[in-house]
């Protein structure tokens, strides 16, 4: 059999396998709404300028605290009602879904991209690295997560840049170690193997024969760490070391409405809501695809 | 087993380097530390002074050796703002954290293993879907957003529990389970996967064709086995939450050391930060360690698998 022919057959054993994954989860319900959720909500956050226009930081002092337009004393002006300053509520909390969901999206994507080539490089080349590597891992992980990205975020600064950077590489640790772990048993295998005293070289046999192997589990994990970070991220901006004012966000936006708790009850819950529902899509989508991904879960009777 | 405890052992020694090295370079990456703890108005002959007075003049490496010899001696520097020893402020704040990561593991473990259990066994029942949507939710929930919903409903609307503050049980109810129902989650949901999963095997058929009460075959023979997984998560969520009541301390005005940390940082007191920092991280090590003791314990597997 030529390369080429080898690769054909590669190709299309791993769409049919995308296929088959793509069939389960549009045959799971629960990742078929979360899924469908979250494309709502992404579209809303790209898309609201365009139908909902309304200045985030335009203050109307005589119209502060009013309530939402269902209550007595609310009007579809401000349909979420306003905060202490006369701010739109609604408009805040779609401002707040952008700052989220590109954290959330941006640090797994910096932990995915540092935990995969380290994880590759350790379990594929194993040796030194590898122990170094790991060792390395040890100790990110011995830091509590909260712990490491407030101090972090504490000394370097809160841009939105700094946030995405220390919540991604406070992050890599569980991708490498769950790539490597795939690539540990992967290499063992035959086409590996064949492709290697086929004269492949390694970067060639990483690339193209190990990697889209492992891409699965990263996948799920990637999934639910996006809830994690936007969790996270809420959290950072509550204790005032989120993406810096004036941008609203949902997590200041919980801290600024606590004071007004007794008076406005909508301050604390809506973004809270708004979180919720996000993080709900999110989980939803990942419990799907790892129904679909995960083959020995699939074969658990229903 | 000797071999691995020795393993084990290594790993937490190389880990706690590691750590002392993070933390000792954490001050630096804030810039010119003797800018942060020199008064403001300062002059330039005094901060030179104060320099070469706390050894920064000294190579890196000097450096770091005095520091970690003063924290192997428990001495971890004094906080800026308070101006005490910061192991002692660390050391007075840690029972209540604790109090605070025990009540809510406790909580979450009572909790979720007899829900993972019953959604297991009835699957597809009413209660496993309730209960599996429940804990969906309660994973979907930024616990500091749900500690300042039950302030809402219990405090402002219904007036039944204390906002803030400890000292009475009425004040650790919130916080607790504020911070223990993701958890509760968490564990129900996993409780519930390797039931299904153990119960699917084949000696508890075996068990069940000897005869055996269902009661017995799930809660001998099953929940045993099914532990193991358990274990190993509670612990290490255990060693996160030691970190991770910063958020839910602020929300309820817990004095505990996250309270004191988020302080710290605002207050620019670095010391105390990285004191703070260190501290709960080789608490963390520590924990991490005996839940591996525990686990060997549980699982005579592992000590097979490192002997052959």
């Amino acid at each position: 059999m030529s390369a080429s022919t080898e690769r054909f057959r590669n190709v299309r054993a791993s769409l049919r396998l995308w296929g088959e994954t793509l069939g389960v989860l549009v045959r799971s319900p629960n990742g078929m709404i979360g899924g469908a959720l979250l494309v709502l909500i992404l579209a809303v956050s790209l898309f609201f300028h365009l139908f909902y226009i309304k200045d985030p930081l335009a203050q109307d002092l005589l119209a502060r605290l009013t309530p939402p337009f269902w209550q007595a004393g609310g009007s579809l002006a401000h349909p979420l009602g306003t905060d202490n300053l006369g701010r739109d509520v609604l408009v805040r909390i779609l401002y707040g879904s952008r700052v989220s969901l590109m954290v959330g999206f941006a640090s797994v994507l910096v932990a995915c991209g540092a935990g995969i080539v380290l994880g590759l490089i350790s379990g594929y080349y194993g040796g030194r690295a590898d122990s170094l590597i790991m060792r390395v891992a040890d100790v990110f992980m011995a830091y509590p997560f909260m712990l490491l990205t407030i101090s972090l975020i504490a000394v370097l600064g809160n841009s939105i840049f700094n946030l995405i950077l220390v919540l991604g590489l406070s992050d890599w640790v569980t991708y490498a170690r769950t790539i490597r772990g795939s690539v540990l048993s992967i290499k063992k295998r035959e086409f590996v193997m064949a492709a290697r005293s086929a004269g492949t070289l390694n970067r060639g046999i990483l690339l193209r024969h190990v990697f889209p192997n492992v891409l699965s589990p990263v996948l799920v994990l990637g999934t639910v760490r996006v809830a994690n970070i936007i969790i996270w991220e809420s959290g950072l901006s509550f204790l005032g070391m989120g993406v810096p004012p004036p941008m609203p966000t949902w997590g200041r936006m919980l801290a600024e409405g606590r004071v007004y708790i007794a008076d406005a009850w909508w301050l604390v819950t809506l973004p809270g809501l708004a979180i919720m529902l996000t993080i709900l899509s999110i989980n939803l989508l990942g419990d799907g695809l790892r129904d679909a991904l995960d083959p020995r879960l699939r074969n658990i009777p229903r | 087993m000797g071999r691995y405890l020795l393993k084990r052992l290594w790993q937490t020694i190389y880990v706690a380097v590691g750590i002392s090295v993070i933390s000792f370079f954490f001050i630096h990456l804030s810039g010119d530390p003797v800018m942060l703890m020199a008064p403001q108005d300062a002059s330039m002959a005094e901060i030179e002074k104060l320099r070469e007075q706390l050894g920064f003049n000294d190579p890196l490496y000097v450096q770091y050796w005095r520091f970690a010899s003063r924290a192997a001696q428990g001495d971890l520097g004094v906080s800026l703002y308070h101006r005490v020893p910061a192991i002692d402020l660390i050391f007075q704040r840690l029972p209540a954290s604790l109090e605070l990561a025990v009540a809510a593991m406790l909580m979450a473990l009572v909790v979720s293993i007899p829900l993972g259990i019953l959604s297991a066994v009835k699957r597809g029942s009413v209660w496993d879907v309730a209960s599996m949507l429940g804990a969906l939710f309660g994973l979907s929930m930024p616990h500091f957003w749900l500690g300042i919903m039950m302030v809402l409903l219990f405090s402002v609307t219904l007036g039944w529990l204390p906002t803030s503050g400890r000292g009475t049980l009425a004040q650790l109810i919130m916080p607790s389970l504020a911070l223990g129902l993701s958890l509760m989650a968490m564990f129900a949901r996993l409780t519930r996967s390797v039931m299904l999963e153990v119960l699917s095997l084949d000696y508890v058929r075996t068990a069940r064709a000897k005869g055996l009460k269902e009661r017995v075959v799930i809660g001998k023979h099953a929940l045993k086995n099914a532990l193991i997984p358990l274990v190993t998560v509670a612990g290490m969520q255990f060693g996160f939450l030691i970190g991770g009541t910063v958020i839910i301390e602020t929300v309820f005005a817990w004095p505990g050391v996250g309270r004191l940390v988020v302080q710290a940082i605002f207050s620019r007191d670095y010391p105390l930060v990285q004191a703070a920092v260190l501290v709960l991280a080789v608490l963390f090590v520590s924990i991490n360690l005996l839940v591996d003791l525990i686990y060997l314990y549980l699982d005579p597997q592992i000590t097979y698998l490192e002997q052959k």
